[in-house]
């Protein structure tokens, strides 16, 4: 018979598997022991401090992150011990940089921080803040980065290194000098990155952010709708942010099949076309070789009429591209009306390009 | 055949170096040669004597005489003298603080007399290039023994037997991180020598590698036999270049030997090893992130469990020990556990090396047996505080340490003695601080120490310790507050239960050891605005003692800043003003009229 | 996909071919580079440039364009020689393994060698090495399709998987990385002009028949139709008068485009109908706006076959229709109602008239979609094709020779030229050059080359030059780069203003009738 695999949290007794962490048990059971750096998919690095525990018998607090579960194991996961250490690590975080600006953070309402301040009390007064150290980065199209909100959490270096494996950035520098850099502490737009966002999705502060994003809706203020992204075939989910019939911000559904949360440059960044004015609104006839506008009736008769006229003649002298881009109903649509209308076989798109 | 009459074992340690050794050995060389000595009488270049105090140093054999303080200008005496008449010269002999008795035998010296060696049993007494002179005294006598003899359950018993704790100061048993490597499964293990030492003040294992490289390649070969590795690697800092060379040939010595690499002294065991310089990151010296760097990442640590010995290396099973650790190691195999467990106390066996530094009198390195009180290493192998002033504290462990203070002197050299007043036995610096430290200043020194090598990673070691510098250095100005000692405290603890290696979860222990022995100086900076120690600038305000002062004038002739105004027969008087508070005048006064 | 996207970390060796995977399906990348640093899996990559996922590879080879089928059977006649081939699978699910046997023992190394310039010893080491695999993958894309043999190399991989027993298992697979977001899709609807929805032939009677009484009518031809690259010499020849264009932008896609203007200005009447005035919309005779995938409901298959939700997150411009609205407005003006009154309604009759829909739903995709085959409401999809057993029984091995590329170099062509995408643009270029952002990190076209090649032509990196090709000629910058081998260079299709497909070939594959993108002869000169 297999023995028993039983661990204390919180006085409560729980079942655990082998190489399960504390952090793991514990979220099962409805215990919610605080993270911040942990990141899903990716090795945990302990390295915030957020989610430390009290273990009997060990020498140090420790983070539920990174110990597995042992049999017998009593871990207090509030203890007076571990909040006064939860508090005085948001208090470091809350001081170092600038986090004095939640009103007009564009991050504010998606903050890990901010909610680690108020599930603590945390006010970031205990300390002087250390201000900007190094200057904000904004010299490319996408990301802007904003050394002062970093808290150094890590979990944009294991998202890139881990997650996407671009190996842009690491850690750099040492003590209080620490700084996210690419190789060579390069701007982004000059070193490795393929600026596919995954860092910025799983930033918790505003240290990465779009580019446009103190000038846009806060997430937290958007609606959210769940759709596949209209780029290559990998079928990407993701969330359009939408607020004022307009799409702001896309990140990827984390929870969802086949990418988890990644995305592309793409997909992540390229959804300016949907608002484009270079847009066709209206239909277009060509007369004498221009284009004038047309109404939708005169266009659609227009084009019902001469496709009938080819078509009653002769029908394979019609034929229609239907498109890799639409979606399956419309592609459904298009053939079934190219062989009951148009009734040829002429159907094709541009699978082969 | 051999006519030598005579060795001239020259100290070649980097310490020598630095004071003119090498210069000092070419002109004997030269000299031997014009006088038509050199086959009878040989120069040989030892690593570390251990008492850089004093050097260069030279120690006359088979005689015994010990020569210090050596210079180019000696040589025509020191052969005519002696190497010719047989006539030694006292006035280049070891001069006893105290008495000011001139001691010529090296076995007189208490530097020496008081020390036992082990670990360091070679140091002075052969040419470290050499392979042949290590073999000479029993060189990878203990290997071949481990080898061709002992399983390795065999090794991990003697060396739980012999009560080794790592010297690299956290005090783990070896055996016993070598029999957790042993059962981890896996074909591919590895063995690391941590030689990165980095605390201020430490250069312990710089001197054995320097004096003794075979004796660690001898001891890791012995671990890799234990644990089924057949490969390792030396993590040595760049900067000590001179061990890196003589590790090198070493490796190439006893490869050539068939002492090291593939099958080694017919067992058919196999291990290599590899020198990886580390680029002096002090955060290096903690394992994970030791092993990280050699893996070509940046060097940071990363949380335990899993320990190394289950993944270390590669995520391989790894182990890893400092040079002292392993350079004990052949010895214990050859002579066995309990001849190695038969001195010490009873949970910290054997002896250890420190580096005693800062203000004491025998600068060096030493080697003592457990067991012996602090006070014993400070006064008779350490000689005492110079210049008659007094005794302050004793920093144990550097950065990571604590200080042990002089109603504590009486603690033995002890792992859990030396914690229990909150110090740790640490690698093995001592840096030894007289009245005229202060001691916020000191953990403010430290501090500062760490958060510039601190990795950043986690959050309460790149944070706190930033915050707990902030307000030392506010402190040390002279504008601490009351609430200050509160936050110092809590910073402090939360440091030291939070972070997540070793250097942050110790980081704090300067600081905290300070408020617990010298609190009446933290009091004094906050509350008074004074600087017990005179070391603090912002705080001091130098007046003259018109009752003390003599009117001699010292004063205005060291002052660089023309801050004093003096005339004959006149008390001397400083313009606060002008005073840039360099210590020239107080320094200078010859009767303590000055504060 | 044979295999779904989760497989790729599953896999042992993972073998990626023509695909310049990091550039064009960034995401699946991130999988395969994931298995390559974290996970212990090898990866083969093959392909004539130097791209970023070769950092990742146990094995790199860079064989000349069009010289796939011999690698491959290379690889396959060392597999065999060393008694590598998984014989127990070979001999319980495949057929006509003795002619392919046969068709590959003539590419001995040193032949692979003279045709590909890939070394012996790394074609041996790869081919020990994907063999070695319990579980080998393969992912290709358009490198292995756009030639002229690209349905030969198909089959050569087809083989080269079933030769390892690597077909019908988790981890294994042959699977095409599809280019675009629907692609699958469209093809699984029958947009193509020789079968109905799930790939029914239409000149099968059985079939004709079966969508007759499932869409009420009579009469549906049993001429399969031709096919868009065909469609332009019909137009050209005056078959052709009229054509409909749904979100496509043939006059910068289609090979040879000058060829393709001339057919298309032949037409009598020409629709389009998209979200942009594209090159092909500029030509039409009426245009017609539609809304994009953020302003409609509906399904978009991936690569992986998986069918997934599409849905409404912005009104599109005032008035404007989405495509399905249109065609039904054009049906019912042509007198034949299309009642549908939403994508729901249109994806219900899909799923009752093809079988591998069978069992979806709008309720059942809603939280994730599902990969076809879904024959029943209840079935949970099909992730992995021709688990223990083929679709049709039993694997089929193919005899395979190789030929030469249609379009070879010569003294006044001396140049092979291959195209392809970049990173930051989609196809061309309708949606991501209208990205400010996307348009500032790659704001034109240029010619990647190596820097022998541009040495020898007395070219700087970035100087302006004429790239001629026997179809037609375009100006662009000369990128120098360590990626390119010396005689190929390389030119992105995206842009209209440096049309790359002015040079392409139009020589078709005789079956799956994609033209040879990948190969053609060109020279460059200074401009």
């Amino acid at each position: 018979m297999e023995k028993e695999r039983n661990i204390t949290i919180d006085g409560r007794e729980f079942r655990f598997s082998e190489g399960e962490t504390i952090l793991t048990v514990a979220k099962r059971n409805h215990i919610d022991i605080p993270t911040l750096c942990h990141l899903k998919g990716t090795t945990p690095t302990g390295a915030c401090r957020i989610c430390v525990v009290e273990v009997e018998g060990a020498r140090t607090l420790m983070t539920s992150c990174t110990v597995p579960a042992t049999v017998g194991m009593v871990v207090r996961s509030e203890s007076p011990e571990v909040i006064r250490s939860r508090r005085m690590t948001i208090e470091l975080m809350l001081t170092s940089g600038r986090h004095d600006d939640c009103l007009v953070c564009p991050s504010s309402g998606n903050c890990r921080l901010q909610e680690l301040a108020f599930r603590y009390k945390v006010k970031g007064t205990t300390f002087e803040d250390t201000g900007v150290k190094y200057p904000m980065e904004s010299v490319n199209p996408f990301i802007l980065r904003d050394f002062s909100k970093c808290i150094l959490c890590g979990r944009c270096v294991q998202a890139c290194n881990e997650v996407q494996v671009n190996e842009a950035i690491d850690m750099g520098y040492r003590g209080s000098a620490t700084k996210i850099i690419t190789k060579g502490d390069v701007a982004l737009k000059d070193s490795d990155c393929v600026f596919c966002g995954e860092c910025v999705q799983v930033c918790p502060v505003a240290a990465l952010v779009p580019k446009d994003a103190r000038i846009t809706p806060r997430l937290s203020e958007m609606k959210e709708v769940k759709t596949t992204c209209s780029y290559c075939g990998v079928g990407c989910q993701m969330n359009l942010h939408v607020k004022n019939n307009r799409v702001w911000q896309v990140t990827g559904c984390e929870e969802s099949a086949p990418n988890y949360g990644s995305l592309c440059v793409k997909g992540r960044y390229g959804f300016d076309f949907i608002a484009s004015d270079k847009r066709l609104t209206t239909p277009l006839i060509k007369e004498n070789g221009t284009f004038r506008e047309a109404s939708w009736d005169e266009a659609l008769t227009l084009t019902a009429k001469r496709l009938k006229e080819i078509s009653d003649v002769q029908s394979d002298a019609t034929g229609l591209l239907t498109s890799a881009r639409i979606t399956n109903e419309e592609n459904y649509i298009a053939q079934k009306f190219a062989r009951t209308v148009l009734k040829t076989n002429n159907v094709d798109h541009c699978a082969r390009l | 055949m051999s006519k030598v009459r005579m060795q001239l074992m020259l100290c070649g340690g980097t310490g020598c170096h630095a004071t003119g050794s090498k210069l000092f050995q070419k002109a004997l060389d030269e000299e031997l040669v014009n006088r038509g000595l050199s086959e009878e009488i040989k120069v040989i270049e030892t690593g570390c004597n251990g008492f850089c105090a004093v050097g260069p140093v030279m120690l006359v054999q088979p005689e015994g005489i010990f020569y210090q303080k050596l210079s180019v200008d000696d040589i025509p005496e020191l052969v005519e003298e002696h190497f010719l008449k047989g006539r030694p010269v006292p006035r280049l002999f070891f001069q006893e603080q105290k008495s000011k008795e001139k001691i010529p035998h090296i076995d007189d010296i208490p530097f020496f007399s008081n020390q036992v060696y082990r670990a360091m049993r070679n140091k002075g007494a052969i040419d470290p290039e050499v392979i042949d002179e290590y073999i000479a005294r029993d060189g990878y006598f203990g290997s071949a023994k481990a080898l061709n003899e002992m399983s390795s359950e065999n090794i991990i018993d003697e060396m739980l037997t012999s009560g080794l704790r790592g010297r690299g100061g956290a005090g783990f048993p070896t055996g016993l991180k070598w029999k957790f490597a042993n059962s981890s499964p896996g074909e591919e293990k590895y063995v690391l020598c941590n030689a990165d030492e980095g605390d201020p003040g430490a250069f312990m294992d710089r001197s054995i590698l320097e004096s003794d490289p075979h004796v660690v390649l001898e001891g890791m070969t012995i671990a890799a036999k234990a644990i089924g590795a057949t490969k390792g690697y030396i993590y040595c800092r760049t900067e000590y270049q001179l061990a890196i060379r003589r590790l090198n040939i070493a490796i190439a010595q006893a490869k050539e030997y068939g002492l090291l690499g593939e099958n080694i002294l017919g067992s058919g065991f196999n291990f290599d090893v590899e020198i990886y310089q580390g680029a002096g990151a002090f955060v290096c010296g903690e394992e994970t992130a030791l092993m990280r760097s050699i893996e070509g990442k940046r060097g940071m640590p990363r949380p335990r469990p899993p320990f190394p010995a289950l993944k270390g290396l590669w995520d391989k099973p790894t182990i890893l020990n400092n040079v002292e650790s392993f350079a004990n190691v052949p010895q214990i195999i050859l002579q066995g556990g309990e001849w190695y467990a038969s001195i010490g106390t009873e949970k910290s066996k054997g002896t250890k090396v420190f580096a005693l530094s800062g203000d004491i009198n025998n600068i060096g390195l030493v080697e003592v047996p457990m067991g012996l009180p602090l006070r014993t290493l400070i006064y008779d192998i350490g000689g005492g505080i110079p210049k008659k002033r007094k005794f302050k504290a004793v920093q144990l462990g550097g950065p990571s340490g604590g200080c042990v203070p002089e109603q504590h002197l009486d603690t033995v050299i002890d792992y859990e003695e030396i914690a229990k007043v909150g110090a740790i036995m640490g690698s093995g610096g001592a840096i030894v601080m007289d009245n005229r430290t202060c001691m916020v200043d000191m953990a403010r020194f430290f501090m500062d120490f760490i958060q510039d090598e601190s990795c950043g990673k986690c959050t309460p070691c790149r944070e706190g310790t930033r915050r707990i510098l902030e307000i030392l250095e506010r402190i040390c100005e002279g504008k601490g507050v009351e609430s200050d000692l509160k936050s110092l405290e809590e910073l402090c603890e939360v440091t030291s239960s939070s972070a997540l290696c070793g250097l942050g979860q110790t980081a704090a222990n300067p600081v905290l050891s300070t408020m617990r022995f010298f609190m009446d100086e933290y009091k004094a900076h906050i509350f008074d605005k004074t600087c017990p120690a005179k070391t603090c600038q912002a705080l001091l305000k130098f007046t003259v003692d018109p009752e003390k002062c003599k009117k001699c004038g010292l004063c205005f002739k060291a002052c660089p800043a023309d801050a004093i105004t003096w005339k004959k027969k006149e008390v001397a008087v400083i313009d606060t003003d002008k005073c840039v508070k360099c210590m020239s005048c107080y320094d200078a006064c010859a009767f303590d009229a000055i504060d | 996909m044979t295999n779904p996207i989760s497989d790729i970390e599953k896999s042992d060796v993972i073998l990626v071919v023509g695909s310049n995977t990091t550039d064009t399906h960034p995401v699946i990348s991130a999988a395969m580079k994931r298995a390559a640093k974290f996970g212990g899996k090898k990866l083969i990559v093959i392909d004539p440039r130097g791209i970023t996922l070769k950092k990742y590879a146990a094995i790199q080879m860079a064989p000349k364009p069009g010289g796939d089928i011999a690698w491959i059977n290379g690889m396959i006649r060392i597999i065999l020689e060393e008694g590598l081939e998984a014989k127990a699978y070979i001999a319980e699910r495949t057929e006509g393994f003795d002619a392919m046997a046969d068709s590959v023992a003539s590419f001995t190394p040193e032949y692979v060698t003279k045709i590909t310039g890939i070394p012996e010893e790394t074609l041996t080491q790869a081919a020990r090495l994907f063999a070695s695999g319990e579980k080998g993958s393969i992912y290709y894309c358009m490198g292995i399709t756009q030639h002229i043999s690209g349905t030969d190399n198909v089959k050569a991989l087809a083989n080269l998987a079933m030769v390892c027993g690597n077909m019908g298992i988790e981890g294994g697979g042959v699977n095409p990385l599809r280019g675009q977001n629907n692609v699958q899709g469209a093809c699984d609807m029958g947009g193509l002009p020789d079968v109905y929805p799930g790939y029914r032939k239409v000149h099968d009677e059985t079939h004709a028949q079966t969508m007759e009484s499932a869409w009420g009518v009579t009469g549906l031809s049993r001429t399969p139709g031709i096919t868009a690259t065909e469609m332009v010499d019909a137009a050209l020849k005056g078959s052709l008068k009229a054509l409909y264009i749904i979100g496509e932008n043939p006059l910068l896609s289609e090979a040879d485009l000058t060829h393709t203007e001339k057919g298309f200005k032949n037409l009598e009447f020409l629709v389009v109908q998209d979200i942009f005035m594209t090159e092909t919309a500029q030509t039409a005779d009426v245009v017609l706006p539609a809304l994009c995938f953020a302003e409609k409901e509906g399904t978009f298959t991936n690569t992986e076959r998986r069918v997934q939700r599409v849905r409404k997150a912005v009104d599109g411009p005032d008035g404007v229709l989405a495509d399905w609205e249109i065609v039904c407005e054009i049906a019912k003006r042509m007198g034949t109602e299309m009642p549908f009154d939403s994508p729901e309604a249109i994806f219900t009759e899909i799923a009752a008239t093809t079988p591998a829909f069978t069992g979806l739903s709008y309720t059942r995709l809603e939280k994730e979609g599902i990969p076809w085959p879904c024959p029943t409401a209840d079935h949970p999809g099909t992730p992995r094709l021709h688990v223990g057993r083929f679709a049709k029984g039993k694997g089929s091995f193919f005899p395979l020779s190789w030929t030469p590329p249609a379009e070879i170099t010569d003294a006044e062509y001396p140049l092979v030229l291959t195209t392809g995408r970049l990173l930051y643009h989609y196809h061309t270029g309708t949606m991501t050059r209208k990205s400010k952002g996307l348009n500032e990190r790659a704001p034109e076209c240029f010619v990647e080359m190596a820097g022998s090649d541009a040495e020898e032509l007395g070219l700087k990196d970035g100087a302006m030059t004429q790239i001629t090709s026997r179809r037609g000629e375009i100006n662009a910058k000369v990128k120098v780069s360590r990626r390119m081998a010396r005689g190929t260079v390389f030119i992105p299709f995206h842009f209209a203003e440096a049309a790359a497909n002015r040079l392409t070939n139009a020589k078709l594959d005789p079956v799956s009738k994609i033209p040879e993108f990948k190969v053609c002869a060109i020279r460059i000169q200074g401009a």
